[in-house]
């Protein structure tokens, strides 16, 4: 049982993170291999739609228009879920909502409740919750099931184990499940094993928890997007369904589907479609769950609202594809991120729903290469939230009296004031060419000291030459252009 | 009303202090400027189904109407399978003869697993995708029938295959608005977990057969 509860506190700045995961070069292989086939399969059937960026912006709208009309939309699936048989209950936060899930469960006395992949229980810590008052969830897709025997954590959204490699699968398998003596690494004898043991599990506990990739305000239907038939068996056979959802996930029409139906399996696991999609509206009589319960989350995905800059934020449909495209997240993989959401998305919505703290380091896991902006289903700008995001904590690091006087913000007060007058740039380029004379070691220098280390400890600085531009321009054209090009550099 | 609600209500509203009062909250004003609409159950569109359906393994044959119980017969023969479950309202001419059906009048989970396979039609076909949707209406039984089972062999008619994914949408709409569930599937169950090699079948039908007959 994992106890990383809840999966969006981030324990540790991600460059000191992101150095262990370097470290690991059997995870390094892993996710590259990923991410690279992803990234060519995707680009494919991207690729033979020609109106893929007509679909961009039709995605877009909706989820803006869904942004800024929250509350009607809310109202309204609420209704329709409610006429059709089922319940809806609001969670501020995460504990509330494990809370009320928790005494649905309490209330039928599960001991085991079956489980479809969702981020959002990652996210507000279901599972531990779960544990604590005697009830055990039973992770159903093949990679989850990975993941919990291995007592690890996921470490790709789409492809939580993929950190894993066949041999280490079957070990786990072999620990873990009964009758796996004499199990290959072969993948489809590892995925037989899996059915075996989940296939019991099916048919006979009466109780599920999913999440939902869209829930349709108009007709109070769910949708779930997958690929092995567990979230079939988890919506369809036991008696009591529950279903967490973030607020954000509600599109006002069922029309809408047209637009998402097509955007997110070509951008999540890059076929023209993923092998099941599910859509279901309450309860019905002779047909599946009898009872169905609906819980809308906020758990601080209202202050991502508030923050117009950033609310496209909440326009993610989750589909992985910045991640696979995304420099950052090839090299490290998802744990360096330390939260349920990793890589360039897992950068700006993870601070935003967190305390200040080691996850004020994640908007600077980046290169602003701009890959995930192009890549996004939904074109959510994410560099400039990067930007952003930055801006604001470094305004609320100023804002304390240490920040004040930080070294960082006496330095930049100085470079603002030297980069603002010509007089005082090229007395600084003078002053550095001579004073960087002892930490030059050919055409570089390797080590800087000071608070300068930890710039150069990653990367190599190029002297600053022994004559500046300004000077070999006055040195060739003499007086005639003293005037301009002034001012800049 | 609940606390958690009006609370959650109240952080909406004020979150959205920049949005003016009385603005349009649907979205009829979306710009859908991609391909909406294709050619319903022409040969070509036909043939594209028939050729993207494959492409995810399915294994897909074609007759025309007479000869659709001739061709269920060998493609059941040609597996194996004698005991194959159905809708009660399965249309005649598709009920298989020849082999052991299990009408569904309310079957338990354990004894649709037990049998071979299912046979169904479906509510829509959508050719850019291969995929065939069940809104679980006639002839396609409940949610459960198409699922435990490890073969499924899907009749599709060809005046329900449509071009596109928006125009299955809008043929769903009335379905869904009656409350009726619907699975899209596109081809037989499959997982890329381990070190992203695709394997067939996890848990549902580990076998998706598709006859496409001529109307
Ligand atoms: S930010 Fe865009 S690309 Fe990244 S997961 Fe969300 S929808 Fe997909």
């Amino acid at each position: 049982m994992t106890d990383f509860a809840p999966g969006i506190v981030v324990e540790r700045d991600f460059p000191d993170a992101a150095r262990d995961a370097l470290a690991n070069t059997q995870l390094r292989r892993n996710i590259g291999k990923a991410t690279n086939t992803i990234r060519a399969k995707r680009l494919k059937v991207v690729g033979e739609m020609p109106d893929w960026q007509e679909l961009r912006e039709a995605g877009r709208q909706i989820k803006a228009q869904v942004a800024r009309h929250l509350d009607t939309h809310l109202l309204k699936l609420e209704e329709a879920v409610t006429a059709a048989g089922g319940r809806v209950h609001w969670a501020r936060d995460g504990e509330e909502a494990n809370r009320i899930i928790g005494e649905i469960l309490a209330r039928h006395g599960a001991r085991e409740v079956l489980k479809i992949k969702s981020l959002t229980t990652d996210e507000t810590g279901l599972n531990s919750a779960l544990a604590q008052r005697g009830i055990s969830a039973i992770e159903t897709d093949l990679a989850e099931v990975i993941v919990q025997l291995g007592e690890d954590r996921s470490s790709h959204i789409l492809v939580p184990a993929i950190h894993r490699n066949r041999a280490e699968i079957r070990e786990i398998f072999k620990r873990k499940l009964a009758g796996t003596e004499n199990l290959s690494d072969e993948p489809a004898e590892l995925a037989g094993a899996a059915r075996r043991y989940l296939r019991e599990k099916f048919l006979t506990v009466p109780f599920a928890i999913s999440g939902a990739n869209f829930a349709v305000a108009e007709t109070g239907s769910v949708a779930i997007f997958e690929s092995e038939g567990n979230g079939r068996m988890c919506l369809t056979l036991p008696k009591v369904l529950i279903s967490l959802m973030g607020i954000e996930k509600v599109i006002p029409s069922w029309r809408d589907m047209e637009v998402f139906l097509q955007t997110l399996p070509r951008s999540s696991t890059a076929e023209r479609m993923n092998p099941y999609n599910s859509v279901w509206s309450g309860t019905r009589a002779g047909e599946g769950p009898e009872e169905f319960h609906l819980v809308l989350l906020d758990n601080g995905r209202t202050d991502v609202l508030a923050d117009e800059p950033a609310r496209e934020t909440l326009a993610c449909i989750r589909c992985s594809a910045c991640l696979n495209v995304c420099p950052v997240y090839e090299r490290t993989g998802g744990h360096a991120y330390g939260s349920t959401y990793p890589g360039p998305i897992g950068a700006i919505l993870t601070p935003q729903l967190n305390q200040p703290g080691p996850a004020e380091t994640l908007p600077y896991a980046s290169s602003l290469c701009g890959a995930c902006f192009e890549a996004c289903p939904v074109k959510i700008d994410i560099p400039r939230i990067l930007v952003h995001l930055r801006g604001k904590i470094v305004g609320r690091k100023k804002e304390t009296l240490a920040g004040k006087f930080s070294g960082e913000a006496i330095a930049m007060a100085a470079m603002a004031r030297i980069f603002g007058s010509a007089r005082l740039f090229e007395l600084a380029q003078k002053s550095a060419v001579i004073g960087q004379k002892p930490f030059v070691r050919g055409n570089v220098i390797p080590s800087l000291p000071g608070p300068m280390a930890g710039w150069t400890a990653m990367r190599d600085v190029t002297p600053v030459p022994k004559q500046s531009f300004r000077q070999w321009w006055r040195a060739e054209r003499g007086a005639e252009s003293s005037a301009k090009p002034g001012g800049s550099a | 009303m609940s606390e958690a609600r009006t609370a959650i209500l109240e952080r909406i509203r004020s979150a959205l202090r920049d949005v003016p009062p009385g603005e349009d909250a649907s979205t009829d004003g979306v710009e859908r400027a991609f391909h909406r609409r294709g050619e319903p159950g022409t040969p070509e569109t036909v043939a594209r189904f028939a050729e993207r359906a494959a492409a995810y393994k399915v294994s897909v044959s074609e007759c025309d109407s007479a000869g659709a119980g001739a061709a269920i017969h060998e493609i059941l023969e040609r597996r194996g399978h004698r005991r194959m479950v159905t809708a009660e309202d399965l249309p005649q001419a598709f009920v298989p003869h020849g082999c052991d059906v299990i009408v569904d009048h309310g079957l338990t989970f354990a004894e649709i697993a037990a049998a071979d396979g299912v046979l169904t039609t479906c509510a829509t076909a959508i050719a850019e995708t291969g995929t065939i949707v069940l809104d679980h209406g006639e002839g396609q039984g409940r949610r459960a029938l198409t699922l435990l089972p490890d073969y499924h062999l899907c009749i599709v008619e060809t005046d329900r295959v449509v071009s596109l994914v928006p125009e299955a949408v809008a043929r769903m709409e009335p379905s869904v608005k009656a409350g009726r569930p619907l699975t899209f599937i596109s081809g037989p169950s499959a997982t890329s977990d381990i070190e992203l090699n695709r394997v067939e079948g996890v848990h549902g039908p580990r076998t998706l057969d598709v006859l496409i007959v001529r109307s």
